[in-house]
């Protein structure tokens, strides 16, 4: 789901710098009022899982690769304002140093992953999760919709991103500039492979790390992650 | 032992565990990620190089491109296992500063 450079025309890019700007300033604010001092571990170890998960490829044989993000995961934990700064150090990082994601593009990708993912998926795990016990069934279901979900919406606007460039910028030929499918094809792509496969990896990984979370850690998962008393 | 330090062994088996995010998809034949391929792969695909993205897509030069150390790219399995793992490392070191110093300007004082 890394976009990379070339694949989004210049509009869509500065687009996308100017929609995540106001909300990195936002988290960054939100995070100065919530996150104490001995959290700030968590942060790092959130945008280190981030990071590490995106490299484990899944293959959908014959086919094409996708990876888990663990943004919902994050965002679970630490809430969505902070999951969407651990999630934007990793993408960076990615996109400096691996050249896994493009540096043009990392207004898009930040948004789909750092901003789409987290935050759809804290406040499907909220819903679902709604007055549950923190070591309830009902929670570990809730964080695995919510992966799954938050997966699956990030990839839809993905392929929303992909498949609007051909119309954006073409040749007077009809030859696409940047990425050259179109809606019909590119979001039926990206979502139809996070759907069947990618989602449900995602899934897994969220909904296992909160049950064992709940054994060994349930504060964790109390309300008002930020503002908690709980220790580390 | 504290939460944090088994969080932070986790996260040292997902980076020695890392190279199966390699294997997996050669053992499986999958290629790229969708919308991530190489300028060749999609003249193959669609018969053309679109003129923007063969201009942008060399723009930035990531010192270990595709978690790969350069010119290693046609080495064995083995190797390529090992650049992966040594990339994780890295990569997971740099996050880690970069959120901690994040983390320490936004974060309260004393408690």
């Amino acid at each position: 789901m890394h976009i990379p450079d070339g694949y989004l025309g210049p509009g869509t890019c500065g687009f996308f710098y100017l929609v995540m700007l106001p909300i990195w300033t936002f988290a960054s604010r939100i995070v100065k009022k919530t996150l104490k001092a001995r959290q700030v571990p968590m942060l790092a170890i959130g945008a280190a899982f981030s990071f590490v998960i995106m490299m484990f490829n899944v293959p959908i044989p014959g086919g094409s690769t996708g990876h888990a993000v663990g943004a919902v995961l994050v965002a679970i934990l630490l809430g969505p304002w902070a999951a969407c700064i651990a999630v934007t150090v990793a993408l960076v990082i990615q996109a400096l140093l691996f050249g896994d994601g493009g540096i043009t593009v990392l207004g898009a990708n930040c948004f789909n992953m750092a901003f789409i993912m987290p935050f759809a998926g804290y406040y499907i795990y909220k819903m679902i999760s709604y007055n549950a016990p923190v070591t309830s069934k009902r929670r570990v279901i809730a964080s695995g919709v919510a992966g799954y979900l938050g997966l699956n919406l990030a990839a839809l606007f993905t392929g929303i991103e992909f498949g609007l460039q051909p119309l954006l910028h073409h040749t007077a030929g009809g030859q696409a500039l940047y990425s050259p499918y179109g809606l019909s094809v590119a979001v039926p792509a990206m979502v139809v492979e996070h759907l069947l496969l990618f989602g449900w990896v995602e899934a897994l990984v969220t909904a296992l790390v909160i049950k064992y979370l709940q054994k060994h850690s349930p504060e964790l998962l109390e309300e008002r992650q930020v503002n908690n008393e709980a220790h580390f | 032992m504290k939460l944090t330090s088994k969080l932070w062994i986790g996260i040292g088996i997902l980076i020695v565990l890392s190279p199966l995010g390699l294997l997996l998809p050669e053992y499986f034949k999958a290629g790229s990620a969708w919308g991530e391929w190489g300028a060749d792969e999609i003249q193959k695909m669609v018969g053309y190089i679109p003129k923007g993205l063969a201009k942008l897509s060399g723009l930035w030069q990531a010192p270990l491109p595709d978690y790969v150390f350069k010119g290693w790219e046609e080495k064995g399995l083995p190797s390529l296992s090992f650049a992966y793992i040594i990339s994780a490392a890295t990569g997971i070191v740099v996050v880690i500063l970069v959120a901690l110093i994040i983390g320490k300007f936004l974060s309260k004082k004393g408690d």
